[in-house]
């Protein structure tokens, strides 16, 4: 079993270790330092931690002046308040005008468990992908998400990085790269492309060893980077296989299994989306959610196979 | 303090003049766009861009330049007029407003206009962006100071009061806000529509430093914005109480005349009464 690791644990300190290299990034929160981990940037940098109140379109909104003032600001809240609430803040002041706010948006998806739809950020990519110009990053692990903060703070323009809440395992190595716009092929199979995102991705790498026991050789691709994807390697390994699946812990409509269609609607490859059907989460324990919401490497499996079929 | 000679105010005025005409001429030739609550905030915009700002026409985006942002974006042709006025470019411009590739749009975009700080045009989120760069101010102990127009109606967003209570909490007093009280939206009346009032006392309760003052008169303003400079640890604002529509007689206090462009017949009136 791969070790679990939590990914806003590795952000916090990965904010850390940003601000001591880069005096010009700040951290906001929307009261919910603890849980979004940047508490620990306003231990360390409490000159350069802005902590706005329960107020979330303000907070991007100042973001956005401090952008505009050479700072580099990383405003932190949950996935539904930050891509919702301050949706049109983000759409018309912030991307309209590409200005270089990072969002840090923890707890998405509906394995937040125990508190709930309001809480659950389920429609958060689609959300954050239809705006033009915007950048979206959803890390597969611990080790993943550091480096994304990092290539964030690099990159000029606006990014929403999304991180769940549990602990989730370990699946990329500290050797491997991260570049905004590209994937990371974990595994090479011959027999279908899985493609998957964030918390989903160790599902895919379980689900091909239950596959390969049936003589199916996935391929499995951890598309980290939503916008902009990385339609070559996509395609590449549709190509090859034949079929793909993709996997998300979000809506069905406008997320990954979207993002793939979209790219790979020209080749006439059948693919098997696996994500939650137009319906809200509720409580649960997350492992209880991700079964009763069909998000699970059983889940993946039964897709390839349904996709293999149609294929046939 | 530097208060304007009268000569100065003679000169203030007279630029005040000119950019009525640039506003009813460019919306008059673009056919729609925002006339009344551009005439009612002419003598703030003329007294920050000829009077309070440190600004360098010829380097728009120098580093210690003061920061002037319009919350209220649909007033943008009273900001286009001032900046043509000002030099930051031809006022050629002004006569493509809203055209196809223009670099005036409909509602302010910092990437196309020199001299725009910050787009706008979706009410309420302004005063927030200002904020953000009082902040970077005060971390970087810079000497800028911040400026920003809000508007009358757009108090009912709920964001200005979450800005206004952030402002306050972070001691902002390198920010001005300016609002332009014309006491018409598009709709009507604000106090029919959906009352924001009382404007002093609430601001007052949120921790500003208020300070009122008739937004025609050029005087006023002046002392108003060299007063607020020597308030130490709470923000500023002005409550500049104007009349919509100001200077052209058929328009004056007509919410009608919110979001609609003179035809020409009323644009050749307009002007006459503007000479």
């Amino acid at each position: 079993m791969p070790e679990l690791k939590c990914t806003r644990e590795s952000c916090g300190k990965a904010l850390v270790e940003l601000g001591k290299r880069n005096h010009n990034v700040v951290v906001l929160s929307a009261d919910l330092a603890g849980s979004t981990k940047a508490d620990e940037f306003a231990k360390t940098f409490p000159g350069r931690f802005f902590n706005m109140g329960v107020a979330e379109a303000n907070m991007i909104n100042t973001a956005a002046g401090l952008a505009v003032s050479g700072k580099i600001p990383f405003a932190t809240t949950f996935a539904i308040f930050a891509s919702g609430r301050a949706w049109e803040q983000v759409r018309n002041t912030v991307a309209y005008s590409g200005l270089n706010v990072k969002t840090i948006a923890t707890h998405g998806g509906i394995s937040v468990g125990p508190d709930g739809a309001s809480h659950q950020g389920i429609e958060d990519i689609a959300l954050m992908r239809l705006i033009p110009g915007m950048t979206v990053l959803v890390p597969a692990d611990a080790v993943q998400t550091p480096k994304a903060i990092f290539a964030s703070a690099e990159y000029y323009g606006p990014v929403y990085i999304r991180l769940a809440r549990l602990k989730i395992p370990v699946v990329t190595k500290d050797t491997d790269s991260f570049i905004i716009g590209k994937s990371q092929v974990l595994k090479e199979g011959t027999d279908v492309t899985i493609i998957a995102c964030g918390t989903m991705v160790a599902a895919a790498l379980s689900a091909a060893e239950v596959l390969l026991k049936d003589n199916i050789n996935a391929t499995v691709i951890n598309a980290y980077s939503i916008k902009p994807l990385d339609t070559e390697t996509i395609i590449f390994w549709a190509r090859k296989t034949g079929v793909v699946v993709t996997a998300e812990e979000h809506l069905l409509a406008g997320g990954l299994g979207s993002a793939v269609a979209e790219t790979l609607s020209p080749h006439r490859i059948p693919i098997e989306m696996v994500a939650i059907k137009d319906r809200f989460g509720q409580s649960g324990e997350p492992d209880e959610l991700l079964k009763e919401y069909h998000l699970t490497d059983y889940d993946i499996v039964e897709a390839a196979r349904r996709v293999r079929v149609r294929a046939s | 303090m530097s208060l304007p000679s009268d000569d100065r105010i003679e000169f203030l005025r007279a630029k005040a003049k000119r950019i009525r005409q640039h506003i009813i001429r460019m919306l008059g030739r673009a056919g729609s766009g925002h006339p009344g609550g551009s005439l009612s905030a002419v003598e703030i915009l003329v007294s920050l861009y000829f009077h309070k700002l440190r600004i360098n026409p010829e380097d728009p985006t120098w580093p210690d330049r003061d920061r002037f942002l319009m919350s209220k974006g649909h007033a943008a042709p009273v900001w286009y007029a001032t900046l043509a006025e000002a030099g930051f470019f031809p006022l050629s411009e002004l006569n493509h407003l809203r055209k196809l590739g223009s670099i005036l749009q409909g509602h302010p975009d910092m990437k196309r206009t020199p001299g725009v700080e910050m787009s706008s045009g979706s009410l309420g989120q302004g005063l927030s962006v200002a904020n953000g760069i009082a902040l970077a101010g005060k971390i970087d102990k810079t000497s800028y100071r911040v400026y920003v127009l809000i508007g009358d109606g757009e108090c009912q967003e709920g964001q200005i009061w979450e800005a206004a209570m952030a402002g306050a909490h972070y001691k902002l007093d390198n920010l001005c806000a300016i609002l332009d009280f014309n006491g018409f939206q598009i709709d009507g009346a604000i106090e029919s529509v959906m009352s924001p009032l009382p404007f002093a006392e609430k601001f007052s309760a949120f921790g500003w430093n208020v300070i009122t003052v008739d937004g025609h008169n050029i005087k006023e303003i002046i002392q108003a914005l060299e007063r607020a400079e020597t308030v130490k640890n709470k923000p500023t604002i002005i409550i500049a109480r104007t009349i919509k529509g100001k200077g052209v007689s058929f328009m004056e206090n007509r919410y009608e005349w919110h979001g609609k462009a003179p035809d020409p017949q009323q644009t050749e009136q307009a002007l006459k009464e503007l000479q």
